[in-house]
């Protein structure tokens, strides 16, 4: 008998019933609650009468709605603040752990999750959000929910859930200065399909996971979703167990080398065979930008826009051409020579201290393009601070960008940070689609430094040829 | 929640692969807060132009389709974000089962949690049923559509059939039949790692 992967062990140990046909009752240790994805969820328990199972499991933080520009006093907007104060009644109501907004330790649930050492290795984590694969980098089994799921939670600490298949991407090499995780994602999701991984577990493999910050490893897991797998993880190692060492919820002394013990035995064996695999040599990876509406529609930047008479297939070749007419672009046209009018530095894919370093690097001594308008929105009030004490603030704003305070803000685009109608931006968030960023936005994703030298000359650009 | 037992309706084509979340359902309406109002949200930077003008190509705006309770579509139909708002605004509308050529899995599993039947078919089945131009029925008991004189068999977890058939809910299943196992579980776990039940300090 073969060994078992990363995803079999967290899958094992997590099971309270297995039903036999693929699916079984799974415990969650873990929730993380926004004010978007959860009112319906504690409607439903209330309508039931019932309460929470283990209310120290969850902890809830507004981020969705929140606004960017001022922190403090009255939400302008009526039903953004109506969907915070409910999230912050319902925590209440229900005995659970709430971070205000303006607490020090608010921003994005990805974000904070990890940096409250809420995030642990070996856990199962749920969150009413697609984007909780990002946890999986400690080596958690983590995915998203809907707001059924989650009052599910709440009410019996469990879910019924189908056991993936397992997938090992295996990223080996070493990458060429500026370029990083994002890359390796929408290199990964344009060479292979946004439907790749899907009915898949990820786990991520090689040695150029190894070499990855955590950082790095949360924006890679983060991207899992894009390429249709519901989780993505990188087994725990020291760089894991260091930057939990000490923080709030991780466990504290003796019981910190207990739990690293523990967390050790979860890689995946060495014999472990995984149902597919896939790798990518990022040695002679060029930084990748998205021309279209899909995160497949992904090239390195030097190149051009395909034409659709090249697409794979007729449905594909239907969905380029309307992805040309929607974006404003033509065939044959160099991604380079794309113009942009916004810019957005944020995101629980890239709104964290080291994305902002790299951004502020690009940034340092130049001058966003005239016809910009470029945003920073760091991914929490933590990441905020730490860059003001760095002083990557007055780099930024010395170099013409607004300096906000934390939020999802133009990656969901439910507050004031939208696109006008066929404005461009250029984003480090994790989605291209119609409208994702405002009505009849366009949307280009990229690394924070490339979204930083795209602000500065005011079109897609390689930012190897911008700080060479 | 409703049992789905048979379908009987119109279907609603919209032959289109990829359609994800953003497009079912904007993220700037989840600000709302009531399921009942998403309904007119379906959709809606499709339906809409943005003076609010009805953009009546639209399968969804288009009188023959007139309510319809199942919609057929294309290729990884509610892929992307997990709102489960998008299949609020589908039931809202009135759809009652989804037939695509592959779904979304978060956007699947919300649609089992609302008495929404998901079901894939091959694209060519697809097609056949959106070209039909007559009711098509849908029938979770036997599971097969009928569609004319033809009959299309599909498959579904027997669990998942079982939920909505009788139109169970999750915490009711799961605290009716599972209590005695999630407590030896948390039993067990308590032991092996005491850090996950508040003994994290010193």
């Amino acid at each position: 008998m073969s060994g078992r992967t990363l995803y079999d062990k967290l899958w094992d140990s997590h099971i309270i019933r297995d039903f036999g046909d693929g699916t079984a009752l799974l415990y969650v240790d873990r929730h993380l609650l926004q004010e978007t994805s959860t009112h319906q969820s504690f409607v439903a328990l209330r309508e039931s009468g019932r309460a929470a199972r283990r209310p120290e499991t969850h902890l809830a933080v507004p981020d969705h709605a929140v606004p960017t520009v001022t922190r403090g006093g009255t939400i302008s907007d009526p039903l953004a603040a109506a969907q915070i104060s409910a999230l912050q009644k319902n925590s209440a109501d229900f005995g659970l752990s709430y971070i205000d907004l303006e607490d020090e330790r608010q921003g994005i649930v990805h974000v904070i999750g990890p940096e409250q050492g809420f995030t642990l290795p070996g856990i199962t984590l749920a969150c009413g959000d697609s984007h909780t694969s990002t946890h999986g980098a400690f080596g958690a089994l983590a995915f998203g929910i809907g707001a059924t799921d989650c009052a599910t939670v709440i009410a019996a600490q469990c879910l019924v859930q189908q056991k993936s298949k397992s997938l090992e991407v295996r990223l080996d090499g070493t990458p060429q200065k500026w370029v990083g995780a994002k890359d390796f994602a929408l290199a990964l999701i344009g060479q292979h399909g946004v439907g790749f991984a899907a009915g898949h577990a990820i786990e991520y493999r090689g040695n150029a996971v190894e070499q990855m910050s955590m950082a790095a490893r949360m924006t890679l897991c983060n991207m899992s979703i894009e390429g249709g797998a519901r989780v993505g993880m990188i087994a725990g190692d020291e760089v894991t167990f260091e930057y939990l060492r000490g923080r709030p919820y991780a466990p504290q002394g003796e019981y910190f080398d207990e739990a690293v013990a523990y967390w050790r035995t979860l890689a995946s064996d060495a014999d472990a065979v995984f149902d597919k695999s896939v790798t990518l040599d990022v040695g002679s990876l060029a930084p990748y930008v998205t021309w279209g509406t899909s995160p497949q529609d992904a090239l390195p930047v030097f190149d051009r826009i395909p034409h659709p008479d090249d697409a794979p297939n007729e449905g594909e070749a239907r969905r380029w051409h309307r992805a040309l007419d929607y974006m404003g672009i033509h065939a044959g046209q160099a991604l380079e020579d794309i113009s942009i009018d916004r810019v957005f530095i944020g995101s629980c894919t890239n709104g964290r201290i080291e994305d902002l370093r790299l951004a502020a690097e690009v940034a340092a001594g130049r001058r966003v393009a005239a016809n910009v308008s470029a945003i920073v929105v760091p991914g929490s009030t933590s990441v905020k601070r730490q860059a003001e004490a760095e002083g990557l603030d007055r780099i930024f704003i010395e170099a013409g960008f607004e300096w906000r305070h934390s939020g999802c803000s133009m990656c969901v685009a439910m507050n004031s940070d939208r696109l006008e109608p066929g404005q461009r931006c250029a984003s480090t968030s994790n989605r291209n689609f119609e409208g994702r960023q405002g009505r009849n936005g366009r949307t280009h994703l990229m690394s924070p430094a490339m979204a930083a030298a795209a602000a500065i000359h005011g079109h897609l650009v390689d930012v190897r040829e911008v700080v060479a | 929640m409703t049992p789905f037992t048979i379908l009987r309706s119109p279907v609603l084509p919209v032959l289109e692969d990829r359609v994800d979340t953003d497009v079912i359902f904007p993220a700037r309406f989840l600000l709302l807060m009531q399921r009942g109002e998403m309904g007119r949200y379906f959709f809606a930077d499709q339906r809409f132009a943005s003076d609010g003008t009805v953009i009546a190509e639209h399968p969804v705006n288009d009188p023959r389709y007139a309510g319809a309770k199942i919609l057929v579509t294309g290729a990884d139909f509610g892929c992307g974000s997990s709102r489960e708002q998008a299949v609020w605004a589908m039931t809202s509308f009135g759809i009652r089962c989804v037939i695509a050529e592959s779904l979304g899995e978060i956007f699947a599993a919300n649609c089992l949690r609302n008495g929404v039947l998901a079901i894939t078919q091959p694209r060519k089945v697809i097609g056949a049923l959106a070209e039909l131009g007559e009711p098509v029925e849908v029938d979770l008991e036997a599971q097969e559509i009928r569609a004319g004189t033809v009959i299309y068999p599909f498959a579904i977890p027997p669990a998942h059939r079982e939920r909505l058939l009788n139109g169970w809910d999750d915490i009711d299943l799961i605290l009716a039949n599972e209590g005695d196992h999630l407590a030896t579980f948390e039993a067990r776990q308590r032991l092996l790692q005491p850090w996950l039940y508040g003994a994290h300090h010193d």
